[in-house]
């Protein structure tokens, strides 16, 4: 069964959903603490949402120079899927994982709300199961998920634009972006929240396939 | 030799400013028509190093590691000895 661990950051919100959500995808999660190094037990990773280290100096910075971040190079290196989902993206850009940076809201505000996404790439793990060009509703919760690059035309030319807004760009992302990977695409950082569409029950199931699609995943 | 360091980090030029344009909308409202509202973040602290160069290149390092990010931010590192 594929091992899953969720990374947990003193300030992390989001991981007993994303935990929840692996477990009904079929996979074997279980917690790692921000200080653990060896991560090698694991087939992928997830760095779930939240405020870690209360956003202090940036969103995601300082998250990204703990000794979990070490554990994570290696498991990139290792050809092992890792997802960062809103903080986690935040954490990924800002470790460099992932090309460009999410910073402040075009309006200033936090937006919570389900907005339509459009899936422009399918070659993640995560958006294995989706159809490329397939619309999808998702919540977003951030103040600091604005996208932005220099890369953008480097970006286009290795398919690393994983997530777009459909419709209207609510925090004003360059291109409407919304999800980026790296050149691999086994790294992937997005900031909708599929843990919160990954059951009916939660008014939409449409997020699961992201977690279905790492239980898939075969290195 | 003990050292002041100040460091000024700014959004590179072109960068979107939402919280300074929200100050300056802001102003407006109070009947002050400023224009180019900017916003510098600055963190300070003291620094112990066998000299100047040293202190600069320390405090250099740190920007490139957390203090910044490269991708949006531009930096200014100020070095004065501490007399305290």
């Amino acid at each position: 069964m594929m091992k899953v661990g969720v990374i947990r950051f003193p300030g992390s919100n989001c991981d007993r959903d994303v935990y929840h959500a692996l477990e009904l995808a079929g996979g074997k999660p279980d917690y790692i603490w921000w200080n653990q190094k060896d991560l090698s037990r694991f087939d992928a990773i997830v760095i779930p949402g939240g405020f870690s280290y209360g956003d202090y100096l940036r969103a995601g910075a300082i998250a990204s120079i703990t000794p979990v971040i070490d554990g994570i190079k290696e498991a990139v290196n290792d050809g092992k899927p890792v997802l960062g989902i809103c903080n986690g993206a935040q954490i990924l850009a800002e470790v460099g994982l992932v090309p460009g940076v999410f910073t402040n809201n075009e309006n200033a505000k936090f937006i919570c709300e389900r907005v339509e996404l459009k899936v422009t790439s399918t070659r993640t793990p995560f958006t294995s199961m989706y159809k490329k060009g397939e619309v999808i509703k998702m919540p977003i919760a951030h103040a600091e998920g604005r996208y932005h690059t220099e890369e953008i035309q480097k970006l286009h030319d290795q398919d690393q634009i994983v997530l777009k807004f459909e419709g209207k760009n609510p925090n004003g992302s360059l291109e409407a972006i919304t999800g980026v990977c790296d050149e691999s695409g086994l790294v992937c950082a997005v900031m909708p929240h599929p843990e919160r569409a990954s059951e009916s029950v939660l008014g939409s199931d449409k997020g699961l396939k992201f977690f279905k699609g790492i239980i898939k995943f075969k290195s | 030799m003990k050292y002041n360091a100040e460091v000024k980090i700014s959004l590179k030029k072109g960068m979107l400013n939402p919280e300074a344009s929200t100050i300056q909308r802001a102003l407006a409202l109070l009947g002050y028509e400023v224009k180019g509202t900017d916003t510098i973040q600055t963190i300070k602290f003291t620094i112990d190093e066998e000299d100047e160069k040293v202190a600069r290149e320390e405090v250099d390092d740190m920007c490139q590691r957390l203090l910044c990010n490269p991708v949006i931010h531009d930096y200014e590192i100020k070095i004065t000895p501490d007399n305290s």
